[in-house]
């Protein structure tokens, strides 16, 4: 199956990297979202990356107007009747999931892909929310999307080998590598990055360690590209506390218990890099998403 | 605040070491994707101009130099 239009689910940064990943590849896309207001900023943020892309690629110098006119904005499900793909990135809370999976089964057509682009989880309590498994698949996407050159994807026991087969052909063509592995609550991702994540809060919390001085030894001692609490920041916080409560309440470990200092920014606003403070401040100015 | 020393303010907020005007901010590897990303917006928006086409160019976005001339010429097309 080759796969022309892809519906993408949700308009927030997950879903405007998607949406803008898939267009940037010639693929013709419907981007939905519940709201008008997140859909007209969804579309002005993707204009602005596809110019700031366009510094590095002159073929996008006058073709970024093009690329975008690639994305259909709705808040109509009913405009998923005509795709062959959905990509849902939706917020990582069950319940919304859930509705929006019911949705999705009375708007797509039989035969439709449904891609969770979740980060926590489980690949198999999605599918078992839609008339057949067979089709669910996960499709984890890093941010930001368009430059990141992996995505891990998750074969659920009732994914078949056909869907995941068109996920792994969609992947390649948006020029990215597929890693596939198996269905377990944050994947291998976000199993093992939130808790680092979370002891790195709890460092801090103690006083053991400044962020910058934490941060520092991961990028000096380990050649990491970025420390844990900048990628918390870039992943934004509220993100980091609810896949850590999804893993807590998956694998019923108190391991996974999210850091009250983690639970005051959240409730505070400072949600990282998106609300222009986190564990580093960033001007809010440059953020144009 | 001069054009320049906007710009000097945003790019050195951006970038965690000291930056020279004429540093190429990209080639030093100092700037992640994340703030190339954000470049065209800044500029748009806090200088109220439009930048598209040919102006596309990282060559007016590399610096804080090249930023600001790029800047000032803009502006003045407009007036």
């Amino acid at each position: 199956m080759i796969v022309n239009r892809v519906g993408v689910v949700g308009a927030g940064l997950m879903g405007r990297g998607v949406a803008q990943a898939l267009a940037q590849a010639g693929i013709e896309v419907v981007l939905v979202d519940v709201a008008t207001a997140i859909l007209d900023e969804a579309r002005r943020s993707i204009g602005y990356a596809l110019k700031s892309a366009a510094l590095f690629d002159p073929q996008l110098r006058a073709g970024h107007g093009a690329v975008l006119a690639r994305i259909e904005t709705t808040t109509d499900y009913g405009a998923l009747g005509q795709v062959d793909f959905v990509i849902e990135n939706t917020t990582e809370e069950w319940p919304v999931k859930e509705e929006v999976y019911r949705q999705l089964a009375r708007s797509c057509r039989p035969g439709c892909i449904l891609a969770a682009n979740t980060s926590a989880i489980s690949i198999a309590r999605i599918a078992a929310a839609t008339p057949d498994p067979s089709l669910v698949i996960g499709m984890h996407f890093m941010n930001p999307v368009p430059q990141k050159p992996v995505v891990e994807v998750i074969r659920s026991p009732a994914t078949s080998d056909a869907t995941a087969a068109v996920a792994q052909a969609l992947v390649e063509r948006l020029g990215k590598r597929a890693i596939v592995v198996g269905d377990s609550p944050g994947f291998v991702t976000n199993r093992i990055l939130m808790l680092t994540i979370n002891e790195a809060i709890a460092v801090v919390e103690e006083g053991v360690a400044s962020a910058r001085d934490l941060d520092d030894i991961f990028v000096g001692c380990f050649s990491h590209a970025m420390g844990p609490l900048a990628t918390a920041d870039l992943i934004g916080l509220d993100t980091i506390l609810r896949s850590l409560n999804v893993l807590r309440e998956s694998f019923d470990d108190p391991k996974f218990d999210a850091r009250p200092l983690l639970r005051q920014m959240v409730e505070s606003g400072r949600l990282g890099r998106k609300s222009g403070s986190g564990f580093f401040d960033y001007d809010i100015r440059n953020s144009g998403r | 605040m001069t054009v320049i020393e906007r710009i000097r303010q945003y790019v050195t907020g951006s970038v965690a070491v000291p930056v020279e005007d004429d540093s190429d901010i990209f080639e030093l590897g100092l700037v992640d994707s994340l703030f190339g990303l954000q470049l065209v917006s800044f500029v748009e928006q806090e200088f109220a101009i439009s930048v598209d086409g040919d102006d596309l160019d990282i060559a007016n976005f590399c610096s804080i130099t090249a930023l600001s001339e790029f800047v000032t010429a803009k502006r003045g097309e407009g007036k």
